[in-house]
């Protein structure tokens, strides 16, 4: 039985903002790198020939259905053996960022397919090239409507970030267990990274339901 | 790989990630329809008290909670788990506040005469629940909880950084035994997206049957 140490919670609050900052580098850059490339996928998904699409719905369903973990693992040790090189965290962006854009390029799809059909038609009537019927009316109105989802799976990479510990990536959790390492205190370090992430998580998750409200229909 | 490695490690593997999946799912069926029916309670200190629960374990990331219950729970309380067992009352109680919000969703989706025959005809409000609501709602329920149960299964990877010797701890193991990454963590990945199939498969006919119980057919291609 151990009491709570306030004074180990003070020790750990360098370490810990060092972590937060990697977190939401990650978090950041990844939901960028998902929202680009969820994009590319959810075009490859209306493509005109099959030959696109099939290997896009394949290739979205293999890396949706199998654990961001093992894709860590995979892209940290099976990329070096090909020559590419990349740091821990680059590594593990860009692992959180493809398995997500799994995600967002359904939500994407749902927001594309819910732009009326007299969209199209009308930009076809109106003779406008592919790239501007995607730029200047599909997208603007489907994009809207997303806003909240998208919002919503940044929410749920957020809490994916500790397993870029995995990789030895030094965010919020990696911190924590450094700082268990040097100190042998278990308890404060780690209750301070979970709470943290409760507390970021739950006024963001307020803030995507208000954003629901006023954006979409 | 050599058959060793593939008998020794990656077989058990899979029957320890299959076993984490099914004592997790069970669990978090067990949480989600609890705290998801103590969220339409007519007392308000139930409905916040399962609100809080839920947010509490929908905000955290599962991986720090499991790291909780292993290393914190031991040295706060005196008493230590399993990591086999860390593991599934994380993965359960995480995905069970996911689950929860189903329950809910489905529940208030049952239209409200339903539950006011039940009121014409004098039931409790435990026959209301499990007599007209919840036969009602399953149904509703089983798409969403496809998803969840997939998402739990690639959460059963998480269990390796304990080191409970799933099939991802396996794949580390004979990553370090052979030296060749590519070729153990390709077939890894390929185990998930077989296990996955089988499960979405399964899912996707228990919703024909439980809609078919209360005549519904189901549309095709209804998960996801």
């Amino acid at each position: 039985m151990k009491t709570w140490d306030w004074s180990a919670v003070a020790d750990f609050m360098p370490r810990f903002l060092d972590g937060l900052l990697v977190t939401l580098q990650v978090l950041v850059l990844g939901s960028l790198l998902s929202f680009t490339l969820g994009l590319i996928w959810a075009i490859g998904f209306r493509a005109p020939t099959r030959f696109i699409r099939w290997p896009v719905h394949a290739v979205t369903e293999f890396i949706r259905n199998t654990p961001l973990l093992v894709q860590l693992f995979f892209f940290f040790f099976v990329l070096p053996e090909f020559g590419v090189q990349f740091s821990a965290l680059t590594t593990g962006t860009i692992a959180i960022g493809v398995h997500y854009s799994t995600y967002t390029a359904q939500v994407y799809r749902a927001g594309i397919e819910a732009v009326p059909p007299g969209q199209w038609e009308a930009a076809t009537a109106l003779s406008l090239p592919t790239g501007r019927t995607w730029t200047a009316v599909i997208l603007p109105q489907a994009i809207r409507r997303i806003v909240p989802a998208l919002g919503n799976y940044v929410i749920s990479m957020l809490k994916d970030t500790p397993l870029l510990a995995g990789i030895s990536v030094l965010e919020m959790l990696q911190q924590s267990r450094l700082e268990s390492a040097a100190t042998f205190q278990y308890t404060e370090p780690l209750t301070v990274v979970g709470v943290a992430f409760i507390l970021i998580a739950y006024p963001a998750s307020l803030l995507m339901r208000a954003l629901e409200r006023r954006l979409v229909r | 790989m050599t058959a060793g490695l593939w008998t020794h490690w990656v077989l058990p593997g899979i029957w320890i990630t299959l076993q984490l999946t099914l004592y997790s799912a069970a669990l978090a069926t067990a949480v989600a329809f609890t705290v998801g029916m103590a969220r339409t309670h007519r007392s308000r200190v139930v409905r916040f008290l399962a609100g809080f629960y839920t947010e509490v374990f929908r905000g955290t990331s599962a991986l720090v909670l499991m790291f909780w219950l292993f290393f914190v729970l031991p040295s706060l309380f005196g008493w230590a788990l399993v990591p086999m067992w860390a593991a599934v009352l994380a993965l359960g109680l995480s995905y069970g506040a996911y689950g929860a919000e189903v329950v809910r969703g489905a529940l208030n989706s049952v239209a409200p005469a339903q539950r006011e025959a039940g009121i014409a005809l004098n039931f409790t409000r435990w026959q209301q629940m499990r007599l007209i609501q919840l036969p009602q709602a399953v149904p509703e329920m089983i798409p969403p909880f496809s998803n969840l149960l997939i998402e739990l299964l690639k959460g059963t990877a998480l269990v390796s950084l304990l080191g409970v010797a799933d099939v991802s701890f396996a794949a580390y193991l004979v990553r370090l035994a052979t030296q060749e990454s590519a070729q153990i963590y390709s077939v890894t990945l390929v185990i998930y997206f077989v296990i996955a199939f089988v499960l979405a498969r399964g899912m996707r006919s228990v919703e024909r049957r439980t809609k078919a119980g209360i005549g519904i057919t189901a549309t095709p291609g209804g998960a996801r």
